[in-house]
């Protein structure tokens, strides 16, 4: 059979190799498309692999929770908006993170068991996991710990950005709690890892870590959510590799360690788009800071769909800054039908996209991209700003935190420092929001009071279909 | 078998180049690449599922069951979203910007 491990060692390390290319691949716009396909066909080897596994038992099970794995998650990944895409990144991942537990706690269960069978004198014979070393025993228990950690946190983001969960759960001293729930699971794990192998430890163990990732993410606001996600996907990474070495599998080692990596940086260049530190994010309890704002004066000024819609066709350049509200209201399609139109009568229109607007830094990009808009037509932050004093008209679609002046301005506000798209320097500004609410951090924008700022009040998709009609009213 | 200092040597190269691979990489595509790397530590089914094959005892069993399950999850979901994700960088490019001029 030495010739069947081989073969399946080639097939881990192929799917390793598969994975890092896919990733390379999916890191330029040109190769993206097949960077997935690459990485997927590297899955479909190493699962097909371990099928084959000499010791395996339980094929049927197994087989049986891959097929319903699979088709549950295929069906509702093909099903789910664009918009919704996310929060099921978020699904997904916590589920990952999960699995990663799932396996920590089976070793630890059959360490466990295995330390019950010696103590009571009964013969112990050493199969396939024989007795285990220290470094495989800690690394278990870490990997089950942090992808515990990152299942309960990815399902609370999850509940956060599909609605379920609006309120964020602060109390005084939960900082505190938070803290000692941490401790309370790493000094069980070291004991664990220590060698005291009794069950009932292990069960509060999974419990401590499970309880933290739900308390930690539940504080945390909407807005932080791209960045806590993408914190929680380099943590399944991390597990994965744990766990990986804990069955001594490479390519979980190898994959686990490159997401990982990668999941860390990409997190830092989110929070740095947001000019905020990681250990801010989690543990800063975003907008509860309490200081008394800079009072905002003057009023917000409504503006009709037929007014905004004259004010953009006569202008000779116009900037859109799209936020999450555009893809709630999933109104890209209708906001670059009303660009084209506009492009048609000869203004010069951009797009503006501040790096976390939506939900994930690229949110915006994609949904524009799925309505068709050009990639030439879209412009980063740094590249648009310095436009704006020639900007005639900016509208501003269902954004709010990214455009406010506040984070200029205003020290004591929550979003102090953080780098915005200047839209205020435009000759216009039209804002087109559903109400006269506060934006997901729940502070003030001083925007919408600014003299020459014009609210258009009403869902994204229908105010982009009313400037459509009434741009096509002024052609005829 | 992998012992102690070749794990730590094959960790670090894996960590750097998982840095390496996202460091020079345009904001528009940091959505699907962090789908595309959920997608990759999908890789914890095939651990998932070494648990399960190795599992005696039926609260073993139950575990592994389950973790084979969120790993499924993990791998399918992951790659379908990343798919549809990228999906869209095709079409839009050369056709839009013709429409556009």
């Amino acid at each position: 059979m030495a010739w069947l491990l081989v073969v399946i060692k080639a097939c881990y390390f192929l799917a390793a190799l598969l994975f890092i290319l896919g990733l390379k691949r999916m890191s330029s716009p040109r190769t993206a498309r097949d960077g997935i396909l690459w990485a997927g066909v590297g899955m479909l080897v190493a699962v097909l692999a371990t099928f084959a596994l000499p010791d395996m038992h339980n094929r049927g099970l197994i087989l049986a929770a891959v097929l319903i794995g699979v088709a549950a998650a295929w069906w509702s990944g093909r099903r789910v908006a664009m918009t919704a895409m996310p929060q099921m990144v978020a699904l997904y991942n916590g589920m990952g993170g999960g699995a990663a537990a799932a396996i920590g706690a089976a070793e630890l269960f059959s360490y466990a068991g295995q330390a019950i069978t010696l103590l009571d004198g009964g013969e112990f014979t050493a199969n396939g996991a024989a007795t285990p070393g220290a470094a495989q025993l800690a690394l278990a228990v870490l990997g089950a710990l942090i992808g515990s950690v990152s299942f309960s946190g990815s399902l609370i983001a999850f509940a956060k950005l599909q609605g379920w969960l609006d309120k964020r759960f602060v109390f005084p001293g939960q900082r505190v709690v938070n803290l000692l729930v941490l401790a309370g699971a790493v000094v069980l794990g070291a004991m664990i890892a220590s060698g005291q192998l009794s069950i009932p430890l292990i069960v509060v163990f999974f419990v401590l870590a499970l309880a933290f990732g739900l308390m930690m993410t539940l504080p945390i606001g909407g807005a932080d959510m791209p960045v806590v996600i993408s914190l929680y996907n380099a943590f399944t990474g991390l597990a994965v590799a744990f766990e990986g070495f804990v069955l001594q599998n490479e390519a979980m080692i190898i994959a686990g360690t490159v997401v990982g990596a990668a999941g860390t940086l990409l997190t830092q260049l989110m929070a740095k788009a947001m000019n905020r530190s990681i250990g801010n994010v989690l543990f800063g309890s975003f907008g509860a800071t309490g200081t008394a704002a800079q009072a905002i004066g003057g009023s917000q000024k409504p503006i009709e769909a037929s007014d905004a819609a004259v004010m953009m066709a006569y202008a000779e350049r116009v900037v859109i800054v799209p936020g999450y509200g555009m893809a709630v209201a999933q109104a890209q399609h209708k906001v670059w039908e009303f660009a084209k139109l506009l492009i048609d009568r000869g203004v010069k229109v951009k797009f503006a996209i501040h790096p976390v607007a939506g939900r994930m830094p690229g949110h915006m990009n994609v949904l524009l991209a799925e309505a068709g808009v050009p990639y030439d037509l879209i412009a980063d932050m740094d590249d648009i700003n310095p436009e704006f004093p020639n900007t005639d008209v900016a509208l501003v679609i269902g954004a709010n935190d990214v455009v406010n002046p506040l984070a200029k301005t205003d020290p004591s506000s929550p979003i102090y420092g953080m780098p915005i798209l200047d839209v205020a320097a435009a000759k216009q500004v039209i804002v087109v929001k559903r109400g006269k609410g506060t934006g997901f951090a729940g502070i003030e924008n001083a925007l919408f009071y600014a003299d020459n700022a014009r609210m258009l009040y009403g869902d994204g998709q229908a105010a982009a279909g009313q400037l459509v009609s009434e741009l096509k009213t002024l052609e005829t | 078998m992998i012992d102690g200092f070749l794990a730590l040597y094959i960790f670090m190269l894996a960590a750097f180049t998982g840095y390496e691979i996202i460091a020079r990489v345009p904001v528009i595509l940091h959505t699907p690449l962090m789908s595309g790397s959920n997608f990759v530590h999908g890789i914890v089914l095939v651990g998932a599922m070494i648990a399960l094959g190795h599992a005696q005892t039926t609260f073993e069993l139950v575990i592994g069951f389950i973790g084979v399950l969120l790993g499924a999850g993990n791998a399918a979901g992951g790659y379908v979203v990343t798919e549809r994700m990228l999906e869209m960088f095709k079409a839009s490019k050369p056709a839009a910007s013709k429409e556009a001029k």
